[in-house]
């Protein structure tokens, strides 16, 4: 019976034998309930145990599988091979130095990521038995769509801006920095603007858009940003206008 | 075992024909270039009106003429299309809860796109 194939493009980089990275094809059998990552596993399992890429979940939540497939920035699990004609290239998330084959080197988000305070700062700390913060929905839902983030970077592959300017910290990082300014228990939002508001937070953004286009969880970190833009310009004029007043 | 990683350079200029996307938004951002060209004919107008009727009259032939036209139809379809990815983004920039219920974001650009219609069509009567 002959089976039905497709053909990886996958492209290949080892630090310790290769200058610059190139592509390397491997032919492997068509399923139709098969992701690229189905594919890829096959590659590292039956034909080159030398591949290295990430993966956990094989389910959308884990983000780690992130990689270039056809030019798009795409979760490998979360893309079937039958949308796909039968040549697939797959390349590491652009935007980030390759550690090996298709594992990025994503030291930058994380500094980044930490740079926003991206947990509650609360207002005063209670004591456990003092209870919980409280939250009513309506609260939860103001910024409930960006709590989705799975950190897979899929926005910093697709942006231009962090593309050329690697100080811009970058579509995922600020839309958690509004998600937590945006969240009734949280009061950092003066502690995060320092970051935030700075040149190199939301005013680098030149609303492009590809981060949401991208996104695998509709969190839509290009409206994030637009919406601090708006409230921190508002801060600026209220700042102008009222300098005795504190945030 | 050594790290050396490979470093990822983007093309400088060539990166926006990478994806339609990309290029989508360079034309809307390229769209300002030719609206701020139009508006300086429009200040050239005014320049040439407050010289007397003759210059202001050689001033709307040059510009009425082919030349003229084809930039005029250009910087139009521009400034459709800045107006079509403005009034888009709205929702994302601008999101409404009325009465605890989120507004839908269709309904925001809709609302834009009278605002328009009901802009021009007075200056179109004023003008009239």
């Amino acid at each position: 019976m002959s089976e039905r194939t497709i053909e990886l493009e996958i492209l290949r980089y080892d630090p310790e034998q290769d200058d610059a990275p190139h592509l390397q094809t491997y032919t492997v059998p068509y399923h139709e309930d098969w992701v690229v990552l189905d594919a890829i596993n096959y590659v590292k399992d039956e034909l080159d145990r030398t591949l290295s890429y990430r993966w956990s979940c094989h389910m959308a939540v884990c983000g780690s599988c992130g990689m270039v497939i056809n030019g798009e920035p795409t979760l490998s699990c979360h893309a079937f091979l039958r949308d796909y004609p039968d040549r697939i290239r797959i390349e590491p998330l652009q935007n980030f130095p390759i550690e090996r084959d298709l594992v990025v080197v994503m030291d930058d988000f994380i500094d980044k990521l930490g740079s926003v305070k991206p947990y509650i700062v609360a207002k005063e700390e209670k004591a456990v038995d003092d209870g919980e913060y409280l939250q009513t929905p309506a609260e939860l839902a103001r910024f409930k769509s960006f709590t989705a983030c799975i950190n897979c970077l899929l926005c910093y592959s697709a942006c231009p801006q962090y593309a050329l300017n690697e100080a811009f910290v970058g579509p995922a990082a600020l839309a958690l920095a509004h998600r937590y300014n945006l969240d009734s228990r949280d009061a950092g939002r003066s502690v995060r603007e320092d970051v935030v508001a700075s040149n190199p937070g939301i005013w680098e953004c030149s609303f492009v858009g590809a981060c949401s286009e991208v996104c695998p969880k509709s969190v839509d970190p290009a409206a994030a940003i637009q919406q601090v833009k708006i409230a921190s310009t508002g801060d600026y004029f209220l700042d102008f206008l009222m300098p005795w007043k504190q945030k | 075992m050594s790290r050396r990683p490979f470093k990822q350079e983007p093309s400088k200029t060539g990166w926006w024909l990478k994806h339609p996307r990309y290029i989508r938004y360079m034309m809307r951002e390229i769209s300002a270039a030719f609206i701020g060209c139009y508006v300086l004919l429009l200040i050239v107008g005014l320049l040439r009106l407050s010289q007397g009727e003759s210059a202001y009259n050689e001033f709307v032939a040059a510009a009425g003429g082919p030349a003229g036209f084809i930039f005029a139809l250009i910087t139009m379809l521009f400034a459709v299309y800045h107006t079509y990815t403005w009034f888009q983004v709205t929702p994302k920039a601008m999101p409404l809860v009325l009465a605890g219920k989120p507004v839908p974001g269709a309904a925001i650009v809709a609302a834009h796109w009278f605002g328009f219609f009901v802009a021009s069509a007075a200056l179109w009567l004023l003008g009239s």
